[in-house]
Formats: C-alpha cells, sequence, structure tokens
C-alpha cells in the first residue's frame, strides 16, 4: 500500500519534556517498600559489608601501610581509604539496584508495562526507582558510618556530611544504572558491568591518592566515583574548599543525564 | 439524547515500520455496551486495544476515548480505565492482595479505601482464601481473576480485555465468563479482543471482524452470521487426500461449500437432509456432524481462513 507515506512513527508527545512529567513517584517507592516490608534482614546484613571492609583496612593494610601525606598532610591510611571505601559503597549499591533489579522489572516480570496502564508516566517509574535506590543507598550509607565510627575511623564530625554526598553519589549511578540497562538485551549483557564496575572501584582515587597516576589523573577524574570519594574524604578530614563544588555539579550533571535517558528510553521501549 | 460514544476511532493507523499493525479502521463503541475485536493472531487486535488504553500513541488517524485524547490526556483516560492485558503482569514479589492495594495507589486512592475495595473485589473473584498468598502458585485461572480483580480497583466504567481467556481451562473459562457477565449487567463497558468465536458468541453485543489490521465485517454476533453464513453447517470427514475429489462428486448440495485440509463444510438451511443426499450420492464420509453455523463460519467466509489454525 501507500508505504511512502513520509510520517515517521515519532510520538506525538514532546519527548524531552519526558523527564518533568512526574506527578507521583512515591507510588513506585511505596510499592518498593511493600515488596521489601517482611525483608528487613536484607537492612540488617546492609551492616555486616562495611564491617568486614573497614575491618580489613585497619588491622590489615593500616597496620602494614602506616602513615601516607596527601595535599602535604599526614594521615594514617585506614583513615585515607575508609571514606573511599564508604563511597565505593554507595556507588556499588546503586549499581545493583538500578541494573539487575530493574532487568528484572523491565523485562522479566513487565512490572512497568502493567504500571503504565495506569495514570502513573515513564517518568514516575525512572524517577520512583531511582528515588528507592537512594534510599536503600541512605540506609547502607548510615550503617556505613556507624561502622566507621564504632571502629574509630572517622576523623571529625564534619563526616555527617558524607551521608548526603553517599546520597547523591548513588542517584547519579542509579540514574545512570538505569538509563544503561534501558539498553541492555539479556541477563548475558550483565556481563560487562563489573568490567566498569572493578576499575572504577580500583582506580578512583580509592586506595592511592590521584597524584600516583601522574599524567593519567585526568582519566581518573572522569570517573564519577573518583568525585563521590572526593566529597566524602572531605568530609571525614572536615577540609572545605570551593573546588567540592565542582564535584557536587559533576554529580549532578551526570544524574540529570541518566534520568533524562531513563525516562525517554522507557518510552520508545514501553509505549509503542 | 444518547450520550457521546465512550470510544470514537476514525481511520485509526498503527505502524512499526513500513508494517501497518493497524491499517485504518473506524470504531464507535456505546457506553454500557459490550464490544469485541474478533480475529487470528496478528489481525491487528491487541495493537488496537494499547492504542486505546493510551499505551501506544496511534500514527495517525482520530481516537477519543470518554471524548479525551490519548496522546494529550492519556492520564485522564487511564484513571478511568481497567486493563486486563494478554498476559496477566501481576507483581510476583507482592501478595495477591497486596496486589491490588498497590496497583490502587498508583491511582492515588488512599490506602484504607484500596484495602475495602481489595477484599471486596477478592470477594468478588471468589479468591478471598487466597489474599495473602503470592502470585506464583496460583493457577493460572486465578491468575486471570486476580488480574482482573486487579483491573476493578478504580472502579473503571471501561473494562479493556485483551484475550482475557486464551490458555484457560473450560471450566475456569466459564467462571471468568460469569464475572465478565456481571460487570455487564453493573452497567461496566466491556471491550474485549479474542480468537474464540464461542467467547465472542457469549460476551458481545456487537463486534467487529478484524483480519490483516483492517475490519472486515461488523455487526451483532447473530447478524453476522444471518449475513454471511447459512443456518446450518454439515462437516464431512473423508479419507486423508481426498477431499477435494469428493467434494466434487457432491458440489451441486446445499448453498456453498468450503474445502478444508481435514473437512469438507457444506452451508445449508438443512443439515440433515444435505447429510441424507450426500449418502444417495455414495458419497457417504467416515464421519459427519451437523451443526448450526458459528462466528467462524463468518470468518471462514470473509477470509477463506479459520481462526484458530
Amino acid at each position: 500500500m501507500n508505504v511512502a507515506a513520509p510520517s515517521r512513527d515519532v510520538p506525538l508527545r514532546i519527548v524531552p519534556l519526558g523527564m518533568f512529567d512526574a506527578r507521583r513517584p512515591q507510588r513506585m517507592v511505596e510499592r518498593s517498600l511493600y515488596v521489601h516490608r517482611r525483608s528487613w534482614m536484607v537492612i540488617v546484613s546492609g551492616f555486616f559489608e562495611p564491617l568486614f571492609y573497614l575491618l580489613s583496612i585497619r588491622v590489615g593494610f593500616g597496620a602494614l601501610i602506616g602513615d601516607i601525606t596527601v595535599d602535604g598532610r599526614t594521615i594514617g591510611y585506614a583513615e585515607f581509604v575508609a571514606p573511599a571505601l564508604m563511597a565505593a559503597a554507595a556507588m556499588n549499591g546503586a549499581i545493583y539496584d538500578s541494573t539487575m533489579n530493574v532487568f528484572y522489572k523491565l523485562k522479566v516480570s513487565k512490572l512497568y508495562d502493567s504500571v503504565l496502564a495506569t495514570p502513573m508516566s515513564t517518568a514516575d517509574v525512572a524517577l520512583g526507582e531511582i528515588a528507592w535506590a537512594m534510599l536503600r543507598g541512605l540506609l547502607y550509607s548510615v550503617a556505613f558510618l556507624l561502622t566507621m565510627w564504632a571502629l574509630g575511623m572517622t576523623a571529625s564530625p564534619w563526616i555527617v556530611l558524607a551521608i548526603p554526598a553517599c546520597v547523591l553519589l548513588g542517584f547519579a549511578f542509579a540514574a545512570v544504572g538505569m538509563a544503561v540497562t534501558s539498553y541492555m538485551r539479556s541477563w548475558a549483557d550483565f556481563e560487562y558491568v563489573p568490567a566498569v564496575q572493578v576499575p572504577l572501584f580500583l582506580f578512583s582515587a580509592t586506595f592511592f591518592p590521584l597524584e600516583q597516576y601522574g599524567s593519567w589523573s585526568w582519566i581518573v577524574q572522569l570517573s564519577p566515583l573518583y568525585h563521590g570519594v572526593a566529597l566524602v574524604r572531605a568530609a571525614n578530614l572536615g577540609e572545605w574548599s570551593w573546588g567540592l563544588l565542582g564535584h557536587v555539579a559533576f554529580l549532578l550533571v551526570l544524574a540529570a543525564i541518566g534520568l533524562a535517558v531513563t525516562a525517554r528510553r522507557l518510552r520508545t521501549m514501553l509505549l509503542t | 439524547m444518547a450520550a457521546a460514544p465512550l470510544i470514537t476511532a476514525r481511520g485509526l493507523v498503527k505502524r512499526f515500520g513500513d508494517f501497518a499493525a493497524v491499517a485504518g479502521i473506524d470504531v464507535e463503541v456505546e457506553s454500557g455496551e459490550s464490544f469485541g475485536f474478533l480475529g487470528p493472531n496478528g489481525a491487528g487486535k491487541s495493537s488496537t486495544m494499547r492504542m486505546i488504553g493510551c499505551v501506544s500513541p496511534p500514527t495517525s488517524g482520530e481516537l477519543r476515548i470518554f471524548g479525551l485524547d490519548p496522546v494529550t490526556d492519556g492520564r485522564e483516560i487511564r484513571a478511568r480505565l481497567g486493563v486486563v492485558p494478554q498476559q496477566d503482569q501481576l507483581d510476583a514479589e507482592l501478595t495477591v492482595e497486596e496486589n491490588l492495594v498497590v496497583y490502587g495507589r498508583y491511582f492515588d486512592i488512599p490506602r484504607a479505601e484500596c484495602r475495602r475495595r481489595a477484599a471486596e473485589l477478592l470477594d468478588f473473584v471468589q479468591l478471598t482464601d487466597r489474599a495473602g498468598s503470592k502470585v506464583d502458585p496460583l493457577s493460572g485461572g486465578m491468575k486471570r481473576r486476580v488480574t482482573i480483580a486487579r483491573s476493578l480497583i478504580n472502579e473503571p466504567s471501561l473494562l479493556l480485555l485483551d484475550e482475557p481467556t486464551t490458555g484457560l481451562d473450560p471450566q475456569a473459562r466459564h467462571v471468568l465468563w460469569d464475572r465478565l457477565y456481571r460487570l455487564k449487567q453493573r452497567g461496566v463497558t466491556l471491550v474485549l479482543t479474542t480468537h474464540y468465536m464461542d467467547e465472542a458468541e457469549q460476551l458481545c453485543d456487537r463486534l467487529v471482524v478484524m483480519d490483516g489490521g483492517r475490519i472486515v465485517a461488523e455487526g451483532s454476533p447473530r447478524s453476522l452470521i444471518q449475513q454471511h453464513s447459512t443456518r446450518e453447517v454439515l462437516e464431512l470427514r473423508y479419507a486423508p487426500g481426498t477431499n477435494e475429489e469428493r467434494a466434487h462428486a457432491i458440489a451441486d448440495i446445499g448453498d456453498r461449500q468450503e474445502v478444508l485440509p481435514d473437512r469438507v463444510l457444506v452451508y445449508t438451511h438443512d443439515g440433515e437432509a444435505a447429510l441424507h443426499e450426500v449418502h444417495e450420492r455414495d458419497a457417504a464420509p467416515i464421519s459427519s456432524l451437523v451443526r448450526r453455523s458459528s462466528l467462524e463460519d463468518v470468518f471462514l467466509r470473509l477470509t477463506g481462513r479459520t481462526l484458530v489454525d
């Protein structure tokens, strides 16, 4: 028939505005609360991960390496690494929530299809799911902080500001993670996640200072985790500078891009 | 005066690339009626339902639901719809009751009200005793009933059902039909797709027959049969591979014939008389059956193919 008709199948809705179409993302969070209200053990287990991490640093590496000098200031290695691990834990949690869990709901259980049959929009789904990942990240960050404090690894009371820093970091990773997940075709594609996650974990000035990277340090600065680590480390030492705003801005931009791509992808995938 | 139609579609088209899933259809559904889209797999029924459900933007043509435009007022329309999708899509991480309550929350219904309605709806679909159970262990028929209960949580005036009984055993189908019939009695407008003619005959006041993205016939089940078929049908089975030859021998019996791979259909007003004549011709079949005409025959007449292959 008239195949030559030029009208392309672009939805008539104004696509870039998609992410602002959220009215009740809290309903997605509410659903997650229903799902998890019987699984409080998962939350408790959140204390164990930081405990093992921090113990290994404190009794192991810390004793072995002793003090190091960063930016002309000498601090114990445990104090140097602990904040980085806190940021890394926030990253890992957000990635886990926004990749495997989201893929299951997107492709296997078709949860989002049934949600979108109601007055909920793709922006509600995207924002709600990312908000839930952040909320969980908040819980784990608090657990991490309490463990650090109990082990005597906090350097200043300003460390409480590490919590909002970790939430922001979790937000950025959850948004990007969900956007990337929307491009995954099968479970096999998740093999690539650790290929990104592990280098980020190891080379974001997590275990040694940025100066050590020499002329490669600009690459490190592209890592979102690096910016999160910088914020948490500054909070722990109580050292404030305007440069920190740059780290915040980097993470905010990343989160906004992730969110916009996710809302748009959900629309093209589910509302065809 | 009669109220405006609940659904109006004019020249409605849905394309996926070069493929036209829906190739320009006109449909009107009145409030309170029970309307069906009948057709084989791939006829464009589900694509049409998704457009009506405001989860698939039309490529072209006009579509109004409750007088609203799904492209701009999708949220408002969906707030008043109940949707039973082809696959159940129940929330496997929640219990049966939570499925209903959480779904109601997506409509912004207060939590206490959600719980009250959930209890009422589970009673309606006879699943009160499974309220606390997870979804997975339920049978196919039970899952379907939960999905129907869930779709009613916002007290919709229009219920969309995409192949509501596909894959269910006969008993489960009858339970479901009974529940749907009760909803209809309460004034809920039902729009459903099916490729079972018995389902269409049971549930639909009016239906359209779709094939290849187009509407090929429209009317009540009875009027469609009257228009496109005879009162009775004589089905004859011959030895494999001899249908064509046998059909030729009895070509002048009845109004019309269809030769299918497994049987010969003779359309006539009096099946018994036709069978008698067949025997007199020495064309006795291995087995025979006289039955009333059904929508299946209408479909066969209009498209030359059977509904369920």
